[in-house]
Formats: C-alpha cells, structure tokens, sequence
C-alpha cells in the first residue's frame, strides 16, 4: 500500500511538473484560435483562424522576422568559427594555461547581456570614431553590431558543445591523416570537421535559437533593424493581442516538428546501423536491407501524424469562416451590454428619485449643484460625452450609462455608493 | 629480398625537458630488413618511432632515410607509413575510403581509388569488405585493413607499432605470419615495435634490444637469443635462469665464477664481452630452461647445479621442474617430452647439468622486471 501511495505520489508529481512546462505554452496555443479580442481560453467564443492571418499582415512583425533570421545566419557563422578555434585552441595550448583560458573563455557567458550589449556599442562606436568613419558606416550597422555582439557570448556556448565532442577526438587520425601525405589543412577538412560535424550542427542550432530569442543585448545594439523579439517587445507594451499567441503557437510547433523529425533521424539511423551489424558480408554486398521507415520508430510516426494534422488544420483554415459565429457572439456580448444597461438604468431611476425625496426634505433653498456632474476630471470619462447621443435609450442626458463597459467607468458609479 | 630504402639513426638523442627518452642511438637498418624495437613499456621505442616518421625531431644527431638526412621534413613529406598501436582508422569513411586515403590527397579519381582499394582489400585477404565501416569489422580486419591502406601510400618504409597488441593470442600468431609474408611480398623496409619478444623473434632480420633509451644490442634473433651483450638482453628476451658470482678464472672465451650457493659454474663469455671481462667482476651467468638435463652421475662438479624441487607441472610439449634458486628467484628447467617417462622430484634434491656452450656470461647489470 505504501509503495502503491509512492508511485500515486510520483504520478502526481510527474503531472505537476509537466504542467508547470507546458502549461503556458497549451494556454498560449489555445488562445490563437479563439475570436477574442483579448488573448484568453475561457469563455470560448467562437474558433478562428484570424488571428494568424492578422501576424502575417503586421509588417513589423514580419520585419522583426526577417531581420531576426538574418541575424541569426550571421551568428550562426560567427560563432560556431570563433567556438570552434576556441575549442581547438583549448586542446592545443600549453596545459598549465589551460584552466586559465578556459576561465577567460568562458566569462562571457557569466557577464549580463545589457553589459555586453552596452560595452560592444560603445566599443564599435569608439573604433568607428578612431577610423573616422560616419554614423553610417558598417561598424555602426544595427545588424553588424547585433552579430558581433551576440557573438561575443553566444560562441562561448558553441565553444562548450564543440569541446565535448573535441573531447573524444583521437589525435592519432590527424597524425595519421599528415603521415599518408595530407597537408595540415587537408587533415583539417578531410578527418577533423567531418567528425566535428555533428557537434557543429548541435552549436549552430544552439546559436541560432540563442540569437533569436535574445533581448537584452540586442536592445543596445539593434539601430535601424528590430529583431523579432524587440518588434514583440514594443508591441506588447500597448497591449497584447491574440496574434501574438498565434506567433507563438508557429513557434512552438515548428521547434516540436524540428524535434521530431531528428529524433526521428536518429533513430533511423539507429536502426540501419543494427540492421548492418546483424547483416551477413553477402547481405551487404548485395543488396542492404533496410528497416521499413517506421519499424520501432516512434518518433518518425509522429512526425507523420504531425504533417497531416498541419494540412488538416490549413485545409479547415482556409475553408472555415467563422463570421456567422463571430457574429452571433457580438449579437450575444450586445443583448447581455443592453441588459446590463437597462438594468443600471433602473437602478439609476430609483436612485434619483430617492435623492429627490431627501431633497424636498431639506427644501429647496439649498441650491447645490448635481453631483452627478460633480467629477473632477469635467465628465471626460462619462461615456455619455464620447458620442453616446446617438443612442436614442439614452432619454436622459446627464448621468447615463450605457456602452461596453457597463457603466464601471462612469465616476457616478464610484460616487453615489 | 629486394633492396628497399635503408633507414640510419646517427647519435640520436631526444630529450623531453629533463627527461632523456632516447640516448644516443645509433642504428643501420638495411633496405628491405624487418627490423624490430624491442623493449618494455616506456623504454623509448616508440619515439624512435615518432622521430623516424617526422613527429618528433631529435634533440641531437640525425635520422637519414636512404642516405638523406630528414631534419626539417614534416611526416606528410617522409617516404614513410606509420601503423599505429589503434590503427587510427578514420571511423566515418568507408573501408575502401580509408585504404585509399593517400590518393585521395593527390587527388586521384574515385574509380581509381576503388580499383586500387579492391586490389589491396584481395592482397589483404578482405574481398569485397570496402563499403563497410571500420567499427563493422573485426579487430584483426582491422589490422588488415590499416596495414593496406599504410601500403596504398606506397611508402619506401613502413613502421608499425605495436599494431598486435590489441588482438587475442590466436590473431597475434596468425598475423605475424601474414605480417611477414607482406614484408617479403612488398620488398620495403618494416620497423617494427614491440615489447612481445615472440612477436619480434619470429618476424625480425634483426632485432634492436632497448632498455630505459639506451640500446643494448643490435643482433638477429638467434645472436640475441643465444649470445646476449647484457643481463637485461638476455633476461628480456625470452626465459631465462640467472646465477650471479663473481669471477675466479678466465679461459679464453670461458670463465669460471663462484656463486654462493652452487659453488664454482663454468660458462662462456658473450661474444661482445670477451677479453672485457677480468677476475674478480661481479657477473650474472644465464642458462635458459632448456638448457638443463638431469644431471648423469659422472657429470663434472663445474658444469652442475644442485637444488631442491618445488613443484613440477606438466606442459604437454615440455615438463617443467621449478627448483629453489638464489636471491629468491626459482630456477625452471624444461625437459622435452620425448617418450621417457617423468618421476615425481617434489621435494628431492636433484642435479641438473649444462653445457658451457648454454651458460653465457655477461657483467652483472639490471634485469628485466618479471
């Protein structure tokens, strides 16, 4: 019985902690695909795909896209070079410096993003003046100077991937390489980078995705071109809409199709590899008998599965039209906005009626003015004044109440409790 | 044998920082020979090795490949192919990829690659293996198949070493053989490196006795077996009994020594040390196990060695007896089984004789750890 709580206990934990993951991105994705305006799942309006068709009209957005896989290629480049001759260096240099490179080599990755942000736009700056070249040079260049800074941190990272795969290098295939006649640079391409190609495609997927969702330092250095996450940044400050959920929802599921599909790989290539071992020398002469694609390989059926439900939910998207809905929900949000109304309104009546009473109360010689008008701010947020005239409900003119908000921001409301 | 490029090494020293790895060799390797390095671990082999095939360059004296000097010629430019002790294969290409590596860098075709490789993989007994892996092949295909893709670069000389030292017992024996029919087949020079004295024996013209960077004896096989210049040669290679004295008398070519504990031995001095050797030095006598037969009863006292029986085991080809020795170490004596029969000695005292021809003399100096 205990060891069934444990393993209850271990469940629960297990759900827990995947909600803790996941949790945000399956509310974000929900999101998306519900008509509205606000991004929220709950109430569910009506599903719609207008959302994604909005992003893909935000011509910022798809600047900042554009501009962030620029910026990504060039770090991509910069820093899988400057990790890898950092990670050579570290297996050539003299052993007692080796801890001490390492440390220095490594820092970058300890020093805040707005500090290397600062200094490399202070740094360029500094050598564009020194060189005499204008405010529009290359070396003040937003992508330029983006790069470069990324860089400096992000190939510490690509350094660190490179390092564990240089780790199980055999120099003695080098050595070998140089003894059958090949030149060190030979021996370089031919036997070295095609057995560092694996950690090389690992460091710049790295590079990538680190440079993509960088904030912090790009902010310094971006200029004229905004990255994608800069773009959201500045979007998101005056309020965030559900296309920005649909960004994200593309996101998340290209990065769980690109997983899939090498996991898928992998184990394919796992499976031929077994396939070779077991095979006889005439077997494989011959012809080389492959596993079918999906035998044991769940990953590659998921990736399947994945495909067809992307072509479903385009082929729905683009057929789907959810203005009928749309428009019954509108129709529904303007019944419940009218109710509200009518029922503000009666209360409102009686309300004046009371005060009319303990006016007569007092008498008449009193003359103060309606507190209804009273508010500080002149009536600017009674919603009356921002052309509610044309409501022909409105039979009274001064304290009414009435539009989208159900009068919670009328000051009368705050007033006369 | 066909006259390859011969390989001098001319009071070759090689320091690292303090430590002297390698103190003035000097060696003539002919053309055409199978010359081995034989030593233990650490005795400085291998970076002979490394100084001959261009990765290390020696701190004094000269490396000469077929007369030339080398110094200042990187291992890509040497007419030499190095075998390594992990064959460093390039685990991502192909067998065929592999073997014809050298080509590649010219910049040859790969049809011709393919043409030559599938030549060598027949000459290496592997037909039809080129589009395999080097992980899908065994330890002993993989011998093969680096030892063809060393020949593939056509190499004046082809030094190996130690490339049997990660295979079983079965292979090592079995390559050896199909080592030394390449070398005859190709005709070029083979340096060889081991610290397996079998492995070196039965495959070297001559053979070069290393210990802690110095070079005891240069010698074929036979000479070092049977006439060693040093008790760590003789100790080394091959088993050996060692009674230690001090000299009492020289013969010409003999001498008498005095041992504590078997009396006065009669033995031959090594060829190298004859008429170095004076009365009074402290020198090491050897006489292989086989060398032993019972003793008959009208066997002179000099040439008999008393002891008690240990233990005996029974080989199959060979009995063996193991008799208390001194300084600890048991003398074991090998008796041919030839038909008589063997009568337990465990615990007798018996006498074993030798011919003075199977003593051999030297100075006393280190042997070789056990």
């Amino acid at each position: 019985m205990n060891l069934s709580f444990l393993r209850i206990s271990i469940w629960v934990y297990l759900a827990i902690f995947f909600l803790y993951l996941l949790g945000p991105l399956v509310i974000m994705s929900v999101t998306a695909f519900n008509s509205s305006a606000f991004p929220r799942m709950t109430p569910w309006e009506c599903l719609t795909f207008q959302w994604f068709g909005e992003l893909f009209q935000d011509q910022r957005i798809l600047n900042g896209i554009k501009n962030s896989l620029i910026i990504g290629a060039g770090t991509v480049v910069l820093s899988v070079a400057m990790g890898l001759a950092g990670a050579l260096m570290l297996t050539q240099i003299w052993p007692k410096l080796r801890a001490t490179y390492y440390t220095i080599i490594i820092a970058p990755i300890l020093i805040p993003g707005v500090v290397l942000g600062i200094s490399t736009l202070v740094f360029w700056d500094r050598i564009n003046r020194m060189l005499g070249l204008g405010a529009d040079s290359v070396l003040s260049n937003g992508i330029f100077l983006t790069v470069i800074g990324q860089s400096t941190f992000i190939a510490s990272y690509c350094m660190l991937v490179l390092v564990a795969r240089l780790q199980r290098y055999d120099v003695a295939l080098t050595e070998a390489a140089l003894d059958l006649g090949a030149t060190h640079a030979q021996a370089f391409r031919k036997i070295l980078l095609p057995f560092m190609r694996p950690a090389i495609a690992s460091a710049a997927v790295l590079a990538f995705l680190a440079s993509f969702e960088n904030y912090n330092t790009t902010t310094f250095t971006f200029g004229e071109y905004p990255t994608l996450t800069i773009e959201l940044a500045q979007k998101v400050r005056y309020g965030i809409t559900p296309s920005i959920s649909a960004l994200a929802f593309i996101i998340v599921a290209l990065t769980v199709f690109f997983a899939l599909l090498n996991e898928a790989k992998l184990k394919r290539q796992e499976l031929v590899a077994a396939a070779r071992k077991n095979a006889t020398v005439e077997e494989l002469a011959g012809k080389i008998k492959l596993p079918s694609f999906f035998a044991g390989n769940v990953a590659a059926l998921l990736v399947v599965v994945f495909g067809v439900a992307t072509i479903t939910v385009v082929g729905t998207a683009t057929a789907y039209n959810p203005a009928q809905c749309i428009a019954n929900v509108k129709e529904q949000k303007q019944l419940e906005a009218e109710q509200r109304i009518q029922e503000l309104r009666k209360q409102r009546e009686e309300r004046r009626k009371q005060r009319e009473a303990e006016e007569a109360e007092q008498g008449g010689a009193q003359s103060m003015p309606k507190p209804s008008n009273n508010s500080g701010f002149g009536n600017v947020f009674a919603p009356n004044t921002l052309g509610g005239g044309d409501e022909e409900s409105s039979s009274e003119p001064q304290p009414s109440t009435n539009g989208g908000f159900g009068g919670a921001f009328d000051p009368n409301s705050l007033k006369t409790d | 044998m066909s006259a390859g490029v011969g390989v001098d090494l001319e009071n070759l020293w090689i320091r690292f920082g303090d430590f002297v790895a390698v103190r003035d060799a000097n060696v003539n390797i002919n053309g055409g020979d199978f010359f081995s390095f034989l030593g233990p671990s650490g005795c400085g082999k291998t970076t002979i090795l490394r100084a001959v095939s261009g990765f290390l360059d020696p701190s004094e004296g000269k490396v000469l490949i077929g007369g030339n000097d080398m110094r200042g010629i990187g291992p890509n430019k040497r007419p030499t192919a190095l075998i390594f002790q992990n064959l460093a294969l390039f685990p991502l290409m192909k067998v065929w990829e592999n073997i014809t590596f050298s080509m590649e860098i010219k910049g040859a075709s790969a049809r011709e690659r393919r043409k030559r490789a599938d030549e060598l993989l027949d000459m290496i007994a592997l037909p039809g293996q080129g589009d395999k892996l080097p992980s899908e092949l065994s330890g002993g295909q993989r011998q093969r198949v680096a030892i063809a893709r060393a020949l593939c670069a056509e190499p004046d000389v082809l030094l190996l070493d130690e490339p049997l030292s990660a295979l079983d017992l079965k292979l090592r024996q079995h390559m050896r053989t199909e080592l030394r029919e390449i070398q005859q087949r190709v005709g070029i020079t083979f340096i060889y490196i081991t610290h397996d004295q079998g492995e070196a024996l039965t495959m070297s013209d001559n053979i070069a006795v290393m210990r802690a960077g110095v070079i005891d004896q240069i010698a074929d096989g036979k000479t070092i077996y049977n006439d060693p210049n040093t008790a760590f040669a003789a100790s080394f290679v091959g088993e050996n009994n060692v009674f230690r004295g001090k000299i009492r008398r020289v013969m010409g070519t003999e001498a008498v020594i005095s041992t504590n504990r078997t009396g006065d031995l009669v033995a031959r001095i090594s060829t190298a040390n004859q008429g170095k050797m004076r009365e009074g030095d402290e020198a090491m006598m050897f006489v292989r196990p086989e060398a032993f037969a019972i003793a008959s009863d009208d066997a002179p006292g000099d040439h008999c060695v008393t002891a008690r029986v240990k233990h005996e085991e029974f080989e199959g080809n060979v009995f063996n007896i193991f008799t208390e020795g001194d300084g600890g170490k048991e003398i074991k004596v090998s008796l041919p089984n030839v038909g008589q029969s063997f009568e337990d000695h465990t615990g007798q005292t018996i006498r074993l004789e030798y011919e003075t021809r199977n003593a051999v003399l030297v100075p006393a100096g280190e042997l070789a750890a056990e």
